[in-house]
């Protein structure tokens, strides 16, 4: 069976496994749905109270917004494996089995855990997006969706490569790490607002190093039509989601490192 | 023929060290010791096709370390491993596809499934033929007498029938090797019984390769022609049960009360001789 | 004192626990940089191009968001992970065999573990946004001290009073957690209601005015909003010592209802088994 029909498969079989608890799942994608509205309820307020930020208007910022949420959610639902790999894998000593079966260790965690309640912070994207589209009296039409799927493809590429980096950190801690919550939140959370409100240096880390503005910023303001006040050239827009992608050869290479140092030192 | 060829094996690991208490924490902050456990200092054994090895010695011996690299998972520090032609952790996952290994008290199985659906997945992550593979699963179901558990979620069924399940679920893709470790360990005695006379089967009837580490000697009674004791991460004996009883007869003099001495007696006695205690 | 050892012993094993892990703790402290990094720059858009003059000011936004950083432990998050690790494996039951007071163990655990995190984190967290920021001439971005000795003292009634409040509703959690033998939903539920409701994702006073007198006199305000306006001054006087009161009085509700219901459960649980 090759790995796309196993992939499936074990979707099948995870989705089956919670909706054995049917209300714990209903609970736990309500929570998510939940939890994503309220960083959408942090920019409301600020918005309500001060009415714009450097020239840039609530649908601005939802409508980044909407497609990184979006974005990561999708890498999220494939990623959970990575996540808990400190704790539910090494800790446990549950790698070995892993490293038991014929397939690739990757393959194996994305299979692993494909959460339902992933579908909340999706539908807030969806939701963030809609409400950005009306606020800005946006237009969609065929060339706008192209580049909208591909930034999310991109967008989906880096959080899934950031996932990754957080999956082979363990190898080196052993606890699933805190610290790569802040690339990943915290890279929604910081890919939210235009990059022009940023200090410089910041803005440099979001576009060279972890580049959220290359899956967020820069192609969204080629689907709003709008120059990039920071002045990078107009062609250059579309094409920046593919850091995203550079950003996941990367992190393969750690991970490759990871796993060699496990099966060189044990657990 | 041989199936199995280990020579020089060695590996050691460093381990963290830590003062106890709250200050001795508090220094681990700031500073680490790490202290170098040499767990297995050139170990050497073949086995051939169709053997039956039981594999023991005391906690911390280099039994697990041992499993480990042969299995493909864990990396010699030196030496040479050869299973089947294949070195284990260089063509992992061409090794892993012929061998199945079943660890105590640990399941495969995927916890919420129920026991065919995990079957099932198996199959698919090994690639097993369908056909093939209904064939395979109703012998194992029938032989460990699992019909009324398959359609079971994994997490309701007790020790011995999960051990069951492991060990059928390790066969499924047939392989023609299989690493036991501590399979009855926690089990009542009728599922001792039973995983006893499946392995003895298995082995005598297909001649698939077992390599069964155990602290029940009785499990060693019952199904190992052939020993081998490992002790501070060497080779200690090697051979049959009872040229082992007959050396140690043979290394502590002759005593009056030991012509049928119980099994776990000879083992303690042999350890005790080698200064193989718990590391 | 003789009585309060197994408490004791429950607050320091869980501190004792904390410090092993290193190299998580660093991280965690890199992560709540981060945070209040991009959370102060934003701010810093929005009142630099402001029209209005905004109930808080931007000096007092910055150090609030840094205090909230530093003391994120001290939030009721989750349950705390060795109960749902009984509840999972079925050894809750245990818990009623030892001759002490169950509500009061876990409380003293829950507070050791909050305490634990925390105390590292805001120290750590202090050197960063407190010491080093200024030093580097970032002053205007970083954790300035109270503006009045009579504030400093006020947020030191206030602080444990966080603890307290928190443990209470930790308990809440923990007591969930065994009565619907499931922890995920239950902690999955919370937080955002955490975030919002405390504080923690903006200062209560930036939402709409009208809904001020609301959100002040919630449970969840004691948790960062009280505590860190103090600090800051932006909470003075009368009105601070009212969020003091409210901490108290919260937590005293809070347990009480814990303990209640807690004995319900246990009774079920004894019933039932364990």
């Amino acid at each position: 069976m090759n790995a796309a029909a196993l992939l499936r498969r074990y979707c099948a079989a995870s989705l089956r496994a919670q909706m054995q608890y049917p209300v714990n799942a209903m609970l736990l994608a309500t929570g998510q749905f939940w939890a994503t509205v309220v960083d959408i309820a942090a920019i409301w307020a600020l918005f309500h109270r001060f009415g714009a930020v450097d020239g840039w208007r609530f649908g601005d910022v939802a409508m980044f917004f909407g497609l990184v949420s979006i974005s990561f959610s999708i890498a999220d639902f494939f990623t959970r494996g990575f996540d808990v790999l400190g704790t539910e894998f090494i800790k446990t000593g549950a790698f070995d089995r892993i490293l038991l079966r014929p397939r690739t260790a990757t393959l194996q965690l994305i299979g692993h855990d494909f959460r339902l309640s992933r579908a909340g912070r999706f539908l807030q994207g969806v939701a963030v997006t809609a409400i950005a589209t009306s606020s800005l009296h946006f237009q969609w039409d065929a060339a706008s969706l192209a580049l909208a799927t591909w930034t999310i493809a991109g967008g989906v590429a880096l959080f899934f490569g950031l996932m990754v980096f957080q999956g082979a950190l363990a190898f080196w801690t052993t606890e699933s790490l805190e610290a790569m919550n802040l690339l990943t939140y915290g890279g929604v959370q910081a890919a939210q607002f235009p990059l022009s409100i940023y200090e410089r240096w910041f803005r440099s880390f979001l576009i060279f190093v972890v580049p959220i503005g290359c899956v967020a910023y820069f192609p969204v303001l080629a689907i709003l039509g709008k120059p990039d006040p920071l002045g990078a050239p107009d062609w250059l827009l579309p094409l920046t989601p593919l850091a995203g992608f550079a950003f996941l050869g990367v992190s393969f290479i750690a991970w490759r490192a990871g796993v060699s140092k496990y099966t060189s030192t044990g657990s | 023929m041989t199936h199995i060829v280990v020579e020089e094996l060695a590996k050691s690991y460093r381990v963290a060290e830590r003062d106890p208490g709250v200050f001795g924490a508090l220094k681990g902050l700031v500073r680490r010791r790490t202290r170098t456990i040499e767990a297995l200092q050139g170990v050497s054994f073949t086995l051939e096709r169709g053997e039956l090895l039981g594999f023991i010695g005391p906690n911390g011996a280099g039994k697990s370390t041992t499993i480990k690299i042969l299995s493909g998972i864990l990396e010699p520090d030196a030496g040479r491993v050869e299973v089947d032609g294949l070195v284990p952790h260089a063509d992992r996952i061409k090794h892993v596809a012929r061998i199945g290994v079943v660890f105590g008290q640990r399941t495969q199985l995927w916890w919420d499934l129920p026991v065919v659906d995990g079957f099932e997945l198996l199959r698919d992550i090994y690639r097993v033929d369908r056909a093939a593979y209904a064939r395979t699963r109703d012998e194992l179901v029938a032989m460990l007498r699992l019909e009324r558990l398959l359609d079971q979620p994994v997490r309701q069924l007790s020790l011995g029938q999960r051990m069951r399940a492991e060990i059928a679920a390790a066969l499924l893709h047939e392989p023609r090797i299989l690493f036991l470790d501590e399979p009855t360990i926690g089990l009542d005695a009728p599922s001792k019984l039973a995983v006893r006379e499946f392995v003895k089967r298995l082995n005598r009837e297909r001649g698939v390769t077992v390599l069964l580490t155990t602290h029940d000697m009785h499990d060693i009674e019952a199904l190992a022609e052939r020993v081998i004791v490992i002790g501070h991460g060497r080779v200690l004996a090697d051979g049959t049960f009872n040229a082992l009883r007959a050396r140690i007869a043979a290394e502590q003099g002759p005593d009056d009360t030991d012509d049928q001495l119980p099994i776990e007696q000879v083992i303690a006695r042999f350890y005790h001789l080698h200064g193989a205690t718990e590391a | 004192m003789e009585l309060a050892r197994p408490y004791t012993a429950a607050f320091a094993s869980r501190f004792l626990l904390m410090l092993q892990y290193r190299a998580a703790a660093f991280a965690g402290f890199l992560t709540q940089c981060w945070w209040g990094g991009i959370k102060v720059m934003v701010y810093a858009a929005f009142f630099r191009g402001a029209t209005v003059t905004a109930p808080i000011t931007l000096s007092q936004v910055i150090t609030y968001t840094w205090l909230a950083q530093a003391f994120l432990a001290l939030a009721p998050w989750g349950c705390d992970p060795d109960v749902a690790l009984a509840v999972r494996n079925g050894s809750v039951g245990y818990d009623r065999l030892r001759p002490v007071d169950n509500y009061g163990l876990w409380y003293a655990r829950a507070a050791g573990w909050m305490t634990s995190r925390a105390i590292p984190r805001a120290a750590l967290m202090f050197l960063f946004a407190g010491v080093a920021l200024p030093l580097a001439g970032l002053a205007d971005w970083s954790w300035a001290p109270p503006p009045s000795v009579a504030q400093a003292l006020l947020f030191a009634v206030s602080l444990p009073f966080v603890v307290t409040l928190s443990s209470a509703m930790v308990m809440l959690l923990n007591i969930a957690v065994v009565a619907i033998l499931n922890d995920r939903g239950v902690n999955s539920l919370l937080s955002p209601l955490v975030i919002v409701f405390s504080g923690n994702l903006i200062p209560l006073t930036i939402f709409p005015d009208w809904m001020h007198v609301a959100l002040f006199v919630q449970p969840f305000a004691g948790l960062v909003d009280i505590p860190f306006r103090i600090y800051t001054g932006n909470l003075t006087g009368g009105a601070a010592w009212a969020g003091i009161a409210l901490q108290a009085l919260w937590t005293i509700v809070i347990v009480a209802l814990g303990r209640a219901w807690m004995a319900r459960v246990m009774r079920r649980l004894a019933m039932q088994g364990g």
